[in-house]
C-alpha cells in the first residue's frame, strides 16, 4: 500500500483490531487507576494538613509519590496514545533527548526559588515573622 | 515480531529513505509539540520557582473545594477529577478516531471525532464554571488592617494564613460600616432564611456582634502570584483545548466532505490526534502542579 503521501515511510506498523482494542482498553484502565490513586493521595495530604502538627516529611513524601505517578501517566499517554513507542528509535531519540534539558531546568529554578526564600528569611527577620505559619490557629 | 527484526536490521542512515520513517507533517507536528512542551514547562517551572520562594502557599484543597450545584459543601478535588476524567476519555475517543482512520473507516472517524469534540467542549464548560466561581467568590479577608470581601483574581488572593483573633478584633473597628453589614449578611450561610434581620438598621456595636467571625474563617491575603499563575497557565491550556476543539471540528467537516477519502488516507486525523493527546498530557501536569501538590 505504497502511497505518494507515504513516500518517507519505508515500513508500516500494523496491529490487528483485537490487539489494538486490548491495548487501548488496558491503557485507559491504567490511567484511570493512577488518577484515582493520585486523588486518594491528594486527599491524604489534605487530611494531614488539617491535623494539629502536619508532618512536613510525610507530606513531601506523598507529593513525591504523586510526581512519580504523574510521570508514569505521561509515559503511557505519549507511548501508547501518541504511538511514540511504536516509532523507530531515531524518532524517539530526537523527541526524548532534547527533553533531558528539563532535568537542569527544573532543578535550577526550584533551587533558585528556595535559595531566595532562605536568604530573605535570614536577612529580613520582619518578613519571616510576618509570613511563617503560626503553630496554632 | 518479524516486523521488529526488520526495523532493527534496516540501515536507516544509508540514504534513499527517510531515517525517521515518518511523513513530514507528522514529524513537524512532533517537533511543534516538543517546543510547546518547553513553553508550558517554562510556565510551570516559573510557578514552581515562585512557590518555593514563599514561606506560605495556599493549600489547593482549600482553594478548589467547590462543585456545581453543591452550594458551600466542602468537596476538595472533586470537580477537578471530573475535568481530568473528561480529558482522559476524550483522549481515548481520539485514539479510536485515529485508528478508524488507519482502517479508512469514514463512519468510525466521524463517530469518534464527534465524541472527542463533545469531551473538549465539556472540559471547556467546566473550566468556565471554575473560573467564574473563583472570580465571583466571596471570601472574608483581613487586609491592610481592615476586613474586606474579595474573590480570587490576579490582583488579590483570599487564601492566606488564618488571621489571628486579636488582629480581627482590631480590624473590625477600622472596617467601614457597609462592609460590616455585608459581613453580617454573609455570616449566616448555614442558617440562611431562618432569620431575616435587617442588619443595616443595627447600631455599630450590635452589628459587630452579629458577625459570625468563627464561621467566616477570616484569612489574611495570600501570595498575589497565585492568581496570575493559575489563570495564566490554566488559561493557556484552555486556549489549547479550544484550538484543539476547532481543529477537531475542521477534521470532522473535512471527513464528512470526503476530503480524506479522496486523498486515500486519514493522516490529518493522526496529526490532529497528536495535538489533542498533547492537550491531555499538559493537563496531567497542570493537575499535578495546581491541584495535587
Amino acid at each position: 500500500m505504497q502511497h505518494p503521501a507515504f513516500e518517507e515511510v519505508t515500513f508500516h506498523h500494523h496491529s490487528d483490531d483485537v490487539t489494538f482494542k486490548k491495548k487501548v482498553k488496558n491503557t485507559t484502565i491504567l490511567l484511570s487507576v493512577i488518577t484515582v490513586v493520585e486523588l486518594i493521595i491528594g486527599l491524604t495530604i489534605y487530611n494531614i494538613h488539617k491535623g494539629d502538627a502536619p508532618n512536613a516529611l510525610l507530606v513531601l513524601m506523598f507529593k513525591g509519590m504523586v510526581c512519580i505517578l504523574t510521570s508514569a501517566k505521561a509515559y503511557y499517554i505519549v507511548s501508547v496514545f501518541m504511538h511514540l513507542g511504536d516509532e523507530i528509535r531515531n524518532v524517539i531519540m530526537t523527541i526524548v533527548v532534547p527533553l533531558l534539558l528539563f532535568i537542569w531546568f527544573i532543578t535550577a529554578f526550584i533551587w533558585d526559588g528556595n535559595s531566595y526564600k532562605n536568604l530573605r528569611n535570614r536577612y529580613d527577620a520582619h518578613y519571616k515573622e510576618k509570613s511563617v505559619i503560626p503553630a496554632k490557629h | 515480531m518479524t516486523t521488529t527484526a526488520t526495523v532493527q536490521q534496516t540501515k536507516w542512515w544509508t540514504g534513499g529513505k527517510s531515517p525517521f520513517n515518518m511523513e513530514y507533517g507528522k514529524l513537524m507536528m512532533w517537533y511543534f509539540l516538543m517546543s510547546d512542551t518547553f513553553t508550558f514547562g517554562a510556565f510551570l517551572i516559573s510557578y514552581g520557582s515562585i512557590r518555593f520562594s514563599q514561606n506560605f502557599w495556599p493549600d489547593p484543597n482549600v482553594v478548589f473545594n467547590a462543585f456545581p450545584g453543591a452550594g458551600h459543601a466542602n468537596l476538595p478535588l472533586a470537580f477537578v477529577s471530573v475535568m481530568t476524567f473528561i480529558l482522559i476519555i476524550s483522549s481515548v475517543t481520539m485514539v479510536l478516531a485515529v485508528h478508524a482512520g488507519h482502517n479508512n473507516d469514514k463512519q468510525g472517524v466521524v463517530k469518534w471525532l464527534f465524541w472527542t469534540i463533545i469531551g473538549g467542549a465539556a472540559f471547556l464548560g467546566c473550566q468556565a464554571w471554575e473560573w467564574h466561581h473563583l472570580i465571583t467568590g466571596e471570601h472574608a479577608i483581613l487586609v491592610n488592617g481592615q476586613l474586606d470581601i474579595v474573590g480570587q483574581t490576579t490582583r488579590i488572593n483570599p487564601w492566606g494564613r488564618l488571621a489571628a483573633q486579636a488582629d480581627i478584633a482590631t480590624a473590625i473597628q477600622n472596617t467601614p460600616r457597609e462592609m460590616l453589614i455585608r459581613l453580617a449578611e454573609m455570616g449566616g450561610h448555614e442558617h440562611a432564611g431562618a432569620t431575616h434581620i435587617n442588619f443595616a438598621s443595627l447600631p455599630d456595636t450590635e452589628l459587630i456582634k452579629a458577625i459570625d467571625i468563627e464561621g467566616l474563617h477570616i484569612r489574611e491575603n495570600g501570595p498575589v502570584a497565585f492568581g496570575g499563575y493559575f489563570f495564566g497557565i490554566t488559561g493557556f491550556h484552555g486556549f489549547h483545548v479550544f484550538s484543539g476543539v476547532i481543529i477537531n471540528i475542521t477534521m470532522l467537516l473535512m471527513t464528512q466532505k470526503d476530503v480524506f477519502a479522496r486523498r486515500g488516507h486519514y493522516l490529518m486525523i493522526e496529526k490532529a490526534g497528536l495535538y489533542w493527546h498533547f492537550v491531555d498530557l499538559v493537563w496531567v501536569f497542570v493537575f499535578l502542579c495546581f491541584y495535587l501538590i
